[in-house]
This record gives C-alpha cells, sequence and structure tokens, in this order.
C-alpha cells in the first residue's frame, strides 16, 4: 500500500539526530514535577530507545502515568503544575518556549486508559487528526482510514460498516479504533496509559499483539498495572516508586535479576 | 450438607425462605407514598382546571376569522374582532429574541466552562451577575430596557445618524426583543453550561492529543455533543419569553396598531399584553369575556407550538448524534 503524504512536520533536526547510532530518541533529564507544592516526580533520569516498548510499572500513585503525560505535555492542561529538569525529544527540548505544543502531540500520540472514541463514525474517528492537519482530498483520507484499522488489526471487522456509529463497538474494539486514530497522523511514538485495563483477557492479547506489531513502525511507551504484560510485551523496563525512578533496563533482566531489593519485591508480587 | 450459616452481626431470621417477605404492613411506607401520589395530583389538578376553563371558555369563540384578522380600533366587539397582529408580534418577538441571547449566551458559557479559571475572582463575580439575572423581577428588566436600549443606544444611533425624527430612540420590535434576550440570557447560559459539563473530558483529551487546539476541541467535538442541551435552554427562554408582559410594556408593544409591523423599529402588538388590555379595558365586560377567553387559549396554543418546533429540532440532532456525528 502507498504510503501516505502528510504536511510535513517541521520540529527541525528531529529524527536525523535520534536514528544516529545507538542514541536514545527520548531523554529524560533531571526531570522534578510538581502538584502545587508536593513533589510528584523526584530528580528522574531515563533514556528511552527508539522502535522499542518501554514499560513503566509500579504502585498506584508512582507517578508512572504523569511521567508519560510529560512526553506529549497533557500535564499543561492541569493548573499548578511545574516542571524542572529537561525532556529531549530526538534532541529537542519539549519544554522549551519555541515548541509548538500542537507540533509536539503530532509526533507524540497518545492512547488512553479509558478508550475514548468520539461520538461520529468509525470513518470519522481515524479521519480526525488527519482533518485537523489540513488533509481534505478523499481518497488520502479513504488511504489513510483502511491503513490505520488495517495497521491497528480492526479493518476485517469493521470494513463494512465505516460509517456507522463508533459506539456501537466492542469495548476492545473501541481501544484498537482509539489506536487507529492515534497511528493515523503518523507519530513516531505512542503513549499508552494503562491501554488494556478495562479490557477482558481475549481483548487484552489482542492489543498486546498489536503492541507488538506496532513497534516496527513506532516507539512505544506503556504504562502498565499488569507485571505480565509488562513482561510478554516490552523491551525495557523502569519500576517507579513514590516518584522516583527505582531501577530501569531491558525487561528480561528486570524481571529476572534487579539490581535493587525493592524492584525484586514488586515483581515477584510482595508488594504493590 | 453445607449451609452457609448467616454473619453474626445480623438478626436471626426466623424462618428459612421467608425473609425477604415484609411481615407488616409498613405504615409510614404507605403514608409517605401516598403523600407524594397526592401532591402530583394536585398540581396537575390545578393545570387541569387551568386548561378545561380556558378550553371550554374560549373554544367557542376561536374561529379562522378570528385568527387572521387586523382589527379595527374598537377591538372589544365579538363580532369583528381579531388577533392577526397579536400572533404576529409574539411570534417576531420571541425569535428575534432567539437570535440574539442564544449566541450571546452560548458563547458566554464556554466562556465559563472552558476558558475562565475556574476559582479565580473574576469568574466567581460573574457567575453571581449570571444567577443574580436570574432574580431579577421583569418589570426592572422592561424598565432597563427603556433606560438603557431606548434612551441610550437609540437616542445615540439617532443622533448618529442624523434622523430628523426619533426612529430608533423609541419603542421598537427590536427594543423589546433585546430587553427579553437580557432577561432570559441566564436560562440559555446555565443550560449550556451544564450540557458542556456533561461532555466526558475524556473526548476533549483525546482530541488535544491528537494534535487538536483548544479552539478546534471546542468546534469540533464539544460544541456537537452540546447542542441538544442547548436547545433546551433555548426552548427554556422561549417558554418564558413568550407569555412575559413587564418587559415589553415600555420598550415595543402597542395598545393598537392598524397594520402588522414592517420593520424591527415598529412597535407591535402582542398577545399577552391585549389578554391584560382586553380584561382591564373593556368597557363591556360580558360581550369582551369570550374574546378574552380565546385570547388566552390563542397565547397557549401558540407558546406550546413554538415548544414543538424546538422539540422536534433537538429530537432530530440527538437522533443524528446518536447514529453518526
Amino acid at each position: 500500500m502507498a504510503d501516505i503524504t502528510l504536511p510535513k512536520i517541521n520540529l527541525p533536526e528531529a529524527k536525523v539526530t535520534a536514528s544516529a547510532a545507538g542514541a536514545p530518541l527520548i531523554a529524560i533529564e533531571q526531570l522534578s514535577l510538581y502538584y502545587g507544592a508536593s513533589k510528584a516526580l523526584k530528580n528522574i533520569s531515563l533514556n528511552l530507545g527508539e522502535k522499542i516498548v518501554t514499560a513503566f510499572i509500579g504502585p498506584s500513585g508512582c507517578g508512572k502515568s504523569t511521567l508519560l503525560r510529560c512526553l506529549n505535555r497533557m500535564n499543561d492542561l492541569i493548573d499548578n503544575v511545574r516542571i524542572e529538569g529537561a525532556i529531549k525529544i530526538g534532541g529537542h527540548e519539549i519544554y522549551n518556549k519555541d515548541v509548538d505544543v500542537i507540533e509536539l502531540r503530532k509526533r507524540v500520540g497518545m492512547v488512553f486508559q479509558k478508550s475514548n472514541p468520539f461520538p461520529k463514525s468509525i470513518y470519522e474517528n481515524v479521519a480526525y487528526g488527519l482533518r485537523l492537519h489540513g488533509v481534505k482530498n478523499k481518497a488520502t483520507l479513504d488511504q489513510a482510514v483502511e491503513q490505520s484499522l488495517q495497521q491497528s488489526a480492526l479493518w476485517d471487522e469493521v470494513k463494512d460498516r465505516l460509517h456507522s456509529s463508533a459506539l456501537g463497538l466492542s469495548g476492545g474494539q473501541q481501544q484498537r479504533l482509539c489506536i487507529a486514530r492515534a497511528i493515523a497522523i503518523k507519530p513516531e511514538i505512542i503513549l499508552m496509559d494503562e491501554p488494556a485495563s478495562a479490557l477482558d483477557p481475549i481483548a487484552t492479547t489482542r492489543i498486546e499483539e498489536l503492541i507488538l506489531n506496532l513497534k516496527k513502525d513506532f516507539t512505544i511507551v506503556i504504562v502498565t498495572h499488569n507485571m505480565q504484560q509488562a513482561a510478554r510485551i516490552s523491551d525495557q523496563t523502569a519500576f517507579f516508586y513514590i516518584g522516583e525512578l527505582v531501577e530501569s533496563g531491558p525487561t528480561t533482566r528486570i524481571f529476572t535479576n534487579p539490581a535493587q531489593k525493592r524492584t525484586e519485591d514488586y515483581v515477584t508480587g510482595r508488594f504493590g | 450438607m453445607n449451609t452457609i450459616n448467616p454473619p453474626q452481626y445480623l438478626p436471626e431470621t426466623p424462618q428459612a425462605g421467608r425473609h425477604f417477605r415484609a411481615e407488616k404492613f409498613d405504615f409510614w411506607s404507605f403514608f409517605f407514598s401516598g403523600l407524594t401520589g397526592l401532591a402530583t395530583l394536585f398540581i396537575l389538578g390545578i393545570l387541569a382546571v387551568i386548561l378545561t376553563n380556558i378550553v371550554i371558555n374560549g373554544w367557542s369563540a376561536i374561529s379562522w376569522h378570528f385568527v387572521s384578522t387586523i382589527p379595527k380600533k374598537d377591538f372589544f366587539d365579538a363580532r369583528t374582532t381579531g388577533v392577526l397582529p397579536m400572533i404576529v408580534g409574539t411570534t417576531i418577538r420571541v425569535f428575534v429574541m432567539t437570535i440574539f441571547v442564544i449566541p450571546v449566551g452560548v458563547i458566554t458559557a464556554i466562556y465559563l466552562t472552558e476558558y475562565a479559571p475556574n476559582t479565580s475572582f473574576v469568574t466567581r463575580v460573574i457567575r453571581a451577575a449570571v444567577n443574580n439575572l436570574a432574580g431579577v423581577p421583569s418589570i426592572v428588566f422592561g424598565l432597563f430596557g427603556l433606560g438603557f436600549f431606548i434612551n441610550f443606544v437609540g437616542k445615540n444611533m439617532d443622533a448618529l445618524l442624523h434622523n430628523p425624527s426619533a426612529v430608533w430612540g423609541q419603542p421598537a420590535l427590536i427594543w423589546a426583543a433585546l430587553t427579553l434576550a437580557v432577561m432570559t440570557l441566564p436560562v440559555v447560559i446555565v443550560a449550556t453550561e451544564e450540557s458542556l459539563k456533561a461532555i466526558p473530558p475524556g473526548l476533549r483529551e483525546a482530541s488535544l492529543a491528537l494534535g487538536a487546539t483548544k479552539l478546534e476541541t471546542i468546534w469540533r467535538i464539544v460544541l456537537p455533543q452540546a447542542l441538544p442541551g442547548i436547545m433546551t435552554g433555548g426552548i427554556l427562554a422561549v417558554s418564558r419569553a413568550a407569555g412575559e408582559v413587564a418587559p415589553i410594556l415600555f420598550t415595543g408593544v402597542a395598545y393598537y396598531m392598524a397594520s402588522l409591523p414592517h420593520h424591527v423599529t415598529d412597535q407591535f402588538m402582542d398577545l399577552g399584553y391585549h389578554v391584560f388590555v382586553l380584561a382591564t379595558q373593556s368597557p363591556n365586560i360580558e360581550q369582551t369575556r369570550p374574546i378574552l377567553y380565546a385570547t388566552v387559549l390563542v397565547l397557549l396554543m401558540l407558546t406550546f407550538a413554538l415548544n414543538i418546533v424546538a422539540i422536534i429540532i433537538r429530537a432530530r440532532m440527538r437522533k443524528k448524534l446518536r447514529a453518526l456525528g
């Protein structure tokens, strides 16, 4: 299938730096985040590689979702949030004043915990981001919608009812639609905030298979409460505890041979 | 056999299998369900009495002639009178009001829910002002309309346009409609705010995360969802405004006009005001009574019809929203 040409996103030098051998795509440097006076993230430094799946794990309230939402600046929407430190994506500091948040969010897509399709047709859900960014050509839209639905393994189930309401889909289908919607605008990075936590085991499996497929084309950061899920799908794991990054590294090592006692206790289910 | 014993803190059930059935007649439960039912019946009863009284006494005086005739100056005579100019006047003033109140109310509500910082002093002042506006007696709105719209805005417009005689600086359809719009503004604002707040935050987040601006999110996601709620606000505003007389008393209504209004600067006749005139100014009460009833009936039917139109539009919108988007 032919590739879709999107309006070019001009965050300069981004992709070039990122693909330079071995350089991490996302570099979080000494990041601290405050909600008013309380410190939710404490001095976190972490590098995330390109085209792999990184899992953020940790007990509730450890700051993993907060950190995820820093990566596309969704925290900007909350009052009283203050951030210290730096996050560089492709070598570019995303909290710089000259960064256009809209451009950033085109490059860093997001899938939420609760599936949130728009009350529009399946087609319009996927086309929404493209229309926002100025794609009007019907053929281009058709192609992009089909390709995105193929990529999110939903095409076969919905191809005969593209123009019926997205709200008629099952929970798992809705979540895959949200993934299709996110990848339709061809981001480099997809953030997933517990994308399968509200789904049954079969739907969860499908989402996990999908994530493994998507990492060929996208860099994925996923927050999960499900330890087995992190072990199954991620290449890299970071363990957080009360706002601190306790340990990070290759998933196999984190789960089989953690360096920290707290990590071991958590991944073996002794607390959390 | 395994039996599951109830926890110790529950009182023991006397007989197995019977413990879900109420054993005694529960007086208080009976009393309160009866009381709430009676209260409902009372309200319905009052409504029924009013409506039947009006329909029985007014129906016989309604004819095609009655609703399609522009009356002569002596409109107390049941044989020759008609209410066409009043129907037209009331309808137009309500429509013109809607054109002003919906956009202003909706934009205000969008500012309050989407943009204004929730806890700031200014926001609280605006909210308090909106609530107080809803509590102002309607006659005060009438005086406000006279003082502000006619004597200030209208007179100044005449001065600017060098009109030799008063065109804008006198009671007119437009000023009456604007006064009603100010009066019904809180209704539209509150209804719109409620419908905006009811939209799941997840939808806004999803749109923003796709790189939409706040304005794009409001325009493409939030407003289409809120439309039926906004319509509800419009319906309430129309219902309230259609029967109001006090706000138009000094701002545009006429005792008698020989022709229909042609321009927004014309005065107009109005059903509600005409009811007042028929009830208080008639030289022969007995002769006027049937047309008084008939005029009230026409006013009720007109309000009802305006509501029905709005409700049908809203139902269509809901259906469309549910089916597609």
